[in-house]
């Protein structure tokens, strides 16, 4: 009785608690979302907006002009992703298996420092690195020389087959803290008894990270390949901070976000033009829906079977 | 016996394995860091002679924050920041925790629902939003505020927190809030009182992982607020290492004076910051 009652009667409380989250939320971030690709649908026409439907992702595609950077600024990105992958992932796992041994000393000191970079702004790595990289200052060349390399010294983010690349390891660099504690976290998550049930069987050692932890860690390394992407394929500062607008040298490191940025702006010569600007970051958000839901649908479900 | 020994033997070279390793890479990490720092004490003749060595009393100098104090208005600029960075945390901090309150305690049509498409954020960037979110702020006026700017991160910021936070709340007693109900306290009360100071702990690891790309970020401050007096740090860094890039006292000054404010709140908040990551990743 008591709970009919109590079913019929408007629950105001509910929609105070809910309604500033969700107005601040639906207009500051999804309302726009759809006004972009509404955006990419119409053209400036004599400064009236004309619908042009598909038109905007034809030139975008179809134009050399305008897919040639694109398909450039996607290829980087891809490879940008990739070195993430490669060298990201390996090093976190290394260093969040050496930390989460047992007997290990100093462990939070080796923790905080080595997650240092990820607080500092992407301005001041890029800085930073692109100072210490400087041919000009020379610590760069100096400390190779100082075992015996400095032939293997390059201006590395001057030149065009290197730049990217670069940029990369940089990114990494300042990121591999992230990959490190979550998949700590994920060791120290795994049940004391599977370890011994383990050790009981002479799993040991190498062996036994190869056979017992790395399985059990695998959604982990799911969660981070998945943010890494959508971290990727959403990158701008770090590329505009050290390299510019431009994604120079010759526009080897421009990547989505940078294009985007120059598109929507405009730069030297060239106007901005929303309309573009807004079919780029809609194709940005159709390529990050994709991985997404390849994630989401593909690897998570698979990898569930492996959670206790 | 003899085993036994060679077991030992193999654990602690193993373990000298492990610490010259994470040494290594230790000194990776926080190389850049320290040479930045130790070179913008020095002249800008020992910056270019010996940029490894630390500052001794003839290589000291002040002269590059001297330079940066005369130029660029960086108390302002952090200010900014430090306004941005608060209010957006208190607001996400608020109505995250409304609306993962509403979200976790009642059972209502749509909860699922609302649930999925709050957590939508999380995955995809508010950044794709940019050239609509500026035609808005053009429209109502706000851009070159930071009013533009504290309204988007507390968008940005929403998804996450209500996520992290009701999965919080649903470990919570019903016990206790029913006990509270019983005493005859509303529903605001029973989260006020009983809620908010249980989840303390959530709220903590949420607030960092909300502060860290507000205070960071170029993107936003770039196209909304470059204005001279709504400038943030991280932006008025950039344009004024952008003026000084041969001014190398300068600009090494510079960075160093963005890295210290984040370096100490770090080391300050990082056993909070690294429990948050772990416990949400036990989870």
């Amino acid at each position: 009785m008591a709970r009919s009652v109590r079913n019929q009667k408007v629950r105001w409380h509910i929609l105070v608690f809910l309604a500033p989250a969700f107005l601040v939320y639906t207009a500051i971030m999804i309302i726009p979302l759809f006004g972009t690709m509404q955006l990419s649908m119409f053209r400036s026409v004599d400064n009236t907006q004309v619908f042009v439907g598909l038109g905007n992702f034809k030139a975008l595609f179809g134009d050399p002009r305008w897919s040639e950077s694109f398909w450039n600024a996607f290829v980087n990105n891809s490879w940008f992703f990739l070195i993430h992958m490669l060298v990201q992932n390996p090093i976190g796992v290394l260093l969040a298996a050496l930390l989460s041994s047992n007997k290990l000393r100093m462990k939070a000191f080796y923790r905080t420092s080595i997650f240092v970079p990820t607080i500092l702004s992407f301005v001041i790595v890029g800085f930073a690195w692109k100072l210490i990289l400087s041919p000009i200052w020379g610590v760069a060349p100096s400390m190779l020389d100082a075992v015996g390399l400095k032939s293997l010294f390059a201006p590395w983010l001057g030149k065009e087959e290197y730049a990217l690349t670069t940029l990369a390891l940089i990114s990494v660099w300042q990121f591999v803290g992230i990959p490190m504690m979550l998949i700590y976290a994920a060791m120290l998550s795994i049940p004391d008894e599977v370890i011994e049930a383990a050790e009981c069987d002479g799993v040991t050692g190498s062996s036994q990270f190869w056979k017992i932890k790395l399985p059990l860690i695998l959604p982990a390394i799911g969660i981070i390949s998945i943010l890494t992407f959508v971290g990727n394929f959403n990158a701008f500062d770090l590329i505009y901070s050290a390299q510019g607008a431009l994604a120079g040298p010759n526009f080897s490191t421009d990547v989505l976000g940078t294009f985007m940025f120059r598109t929507f702006f405009g730069f030297q010569l060239q106007l901005g033009d929303p309309n573009m600007g807004s079919a780029i970051a809609t194709a940005m958000f159709l390529i990050i829906l994709v991985g997404v839901s390849i994630y989401l649908f593909g690897i998570q479900t698979r990898l569930r079977r492996y959670q206790f | 016996m003899k085993n036994n020994g060679n077991l030992i033997n193999a654990s602690t070279a193993r373990t000298i394995a492990a610490h010259a390793v994470l040494i290594t890479y230790t000194l990776i990490a926080l190389f850049p860091v320290v040479v930045i720092l130790i070179n913008s004490f020095k002249t800008r003749k020992a910056i270019f002679k010996s940029p490894l060595s630390l500052p001794n009393s003839e290589s000291f100098s002040l002269v590059g924050y001297e330079t940066v104090v005369k130029q660029g208005d960086f108390l302002l600029y952090f200010q900014n920041s430090l306004v941005v960075t608060v209010v957006s945390l208190t607001l996400v901090l608020l109505f995250g925790a409304m609306a993962a309150f509403a979200l976790s305690e009642y059972r209502f049509k749509g909860n699922l629902l609302v649930g999925l498409y709050l957590a939508l954020g999380i995955m995809i960037p508010i950044r794709l939003g940019t050239v609509s979110i500026l035609q808005m702020m053009v429209a109502t006026d706000l851009v070159n505020t930071l009013t533009a700017l504290i309204l988007v991160y507390t968008a940005q910021g929403l998804p996450l927190a209500i996520f992290i936070l009701s999965e919080f709340m649903q470990g919570i007693s019903d016990d206790l809030k029913n006990a509270g109900r019983i005493d005859g306290l509303s529903e605001y009360r029973i989260f006020g009182r009983l809620v908010l100071p249980l989840i303390r702990p959530a709220m903590a690891t949420v607030a960092v992982f909300t502060m860290i790309p507000i205070w960071n970020d170029l993107w936003f401050p770039l196209i909304l607020a470059p204005a001279e007096e709504t400038k943030t740090v991280t932006l008025g860094a950039q344009v004024f290492i952008g003026q000084f890039v041969t001014n190398w006292n300068a600009v090494l000054s510079s960075l160093s004076l963005a890295i210290v404010p984040v370096l100490v709140l770090y080391v300050i908040f990082s056993r909070q910051l690294i429990k948050g990551i772990t416990a949400g990743a036990v989870k």
